[in-house]
């Protein structure tokens, strides 16, 4: 249907593409008003009568040992790195998954284009796996 | 399209909004003590950054910014902050103070530099960067798939920085496990 397709492109060029982001721009006013607005009323009306027993951190009725800064054990740190690279990764499929159906006669191009980044990086997940990289132990 | 006409706009309204609490947030990153606070501060940093990538018609990007620095990155920053356990540094044991001196000395060259270039007349921009459809997924898409563009090259490569990635983390942090 490129008539449609057409036609579509011209309706949304006319407007600015900046103005579709207005709803974003309400709904972070909302969002950060709200949260600012509990907060601050929950500040100003709530009584305050402290008492050392108050002001003790909750810990399920046990009285605290410690500090809440606790090590993170190294785990954590593979994991989030992990979740960045694959992260990055489909940041690359994204822009190429939104334009495949409309790439013509460049699909078994971009196919193959794709494939060969993709296995590349099946490689690091292959060898992350066989590392042992994804239990937890 | 027309060339906009000088005078107060939406757009640099927001502008002038997000670039200050840019600054702000920046600032008080890194005037900050506590390190956790100080990466708190970086993810409103990069948030106001990525309004300001929207206002320059650069949609892609801005979710990108989004979701990989806010998002990702800065998780594994506060992973290596609680991973370190830092807590807030003692200004008598400061080990970096001899570095001061020369930090206020290439902040000021930094400064110079930024200054010329934003006091330096621009270049008109040209009719396809005022095109505000230049930075949607769909062009980005478009470019960087198409084997007529030099990007099929850096694009496969990329895989292989991610492969190096990949196997430098697994490497680095299973060896102490």
């Amino acid at each position: 249907m490129p008539d449609q397709s057409t036609a579509v492109q011209a309706a949304q060029t006319a407007t600015p593409l900046l103005h579709t982001y207005i709803p974003v721009l309400v709904l972070a006013i909302l969002a950060v008003g709200l949260a600012a607005v509990m907060t601050i009323l929950s500040w100003v009306l709530g009584p305050k009568k402290p008492t050392p027993q108050k002001l003790a951190t909750y810990e399920s009725g046990v009285v605290p040992i410690g500090s809440a800064r606790e090590r993170f054990p190294v785990k954590f740190y593979l994991i989030a790195m992990l979740f960045i690279i694959f992260d990055i990764e489909t940041v690359f499929l994204y822009p190429w998954a939104v334009n495949y159906r409309h790439s013509g006669g460049l699909m078994i191009f971009n196919l193959v284009e794709m494939a060969v980044f993709v296995a590349i990086l099946f490689v690091g997940y292959i060898y992350v796996w066989r590392k042992g990289a994804f239990e937890w132990d | 399209m027309p060339p906009t006409s000088p005078g107060v706009t939406g757009e640099m309204i927001l502008f002038i909004i997000f670039g200050a609490a840019a600054i702000a947030t920046a600032l008080v990153m890194v005037l900050q003590t506590n390190p956790v606070r100080s990466a708190l501060f970086l993810v409103l940093n990069l948030f106001c950054v990525a309004v300001l990538y929207l206002l320059l018609n650069a949609w892609f990007l801005a979710a990108v910014q989004v979701l990989v620095y806010t998002g990702a990155i800065m998780v594994l920053f506060l992973f290596v902050i609680m991973l370190l356990n830092l807590g807030t540094p003692d200004r008598e044991a400061d080990r970096l103070r001899p570095q001061q001196p020369i930090a206020v000395l290439s902040g000021l060259v930094l400064a110079l530099i930024i200054g010329g270039v934003v006091l330096s007349p621009l270049p008109n921009p040209s009719p396809t960067l005022r095109d505000d459809r230049l930075g949607t997924v769909e062009a980005i898409g478009r470019n960087l798939f198409d084997p007529a563009q030099p990007w099929l090259f850096p694009f496969e490569v990329t895989s292989i920085l991610l492969l190096i990635a990949v196997i430098g983390s697994v490497v680095l942090a299973k060896r102490r496990l």
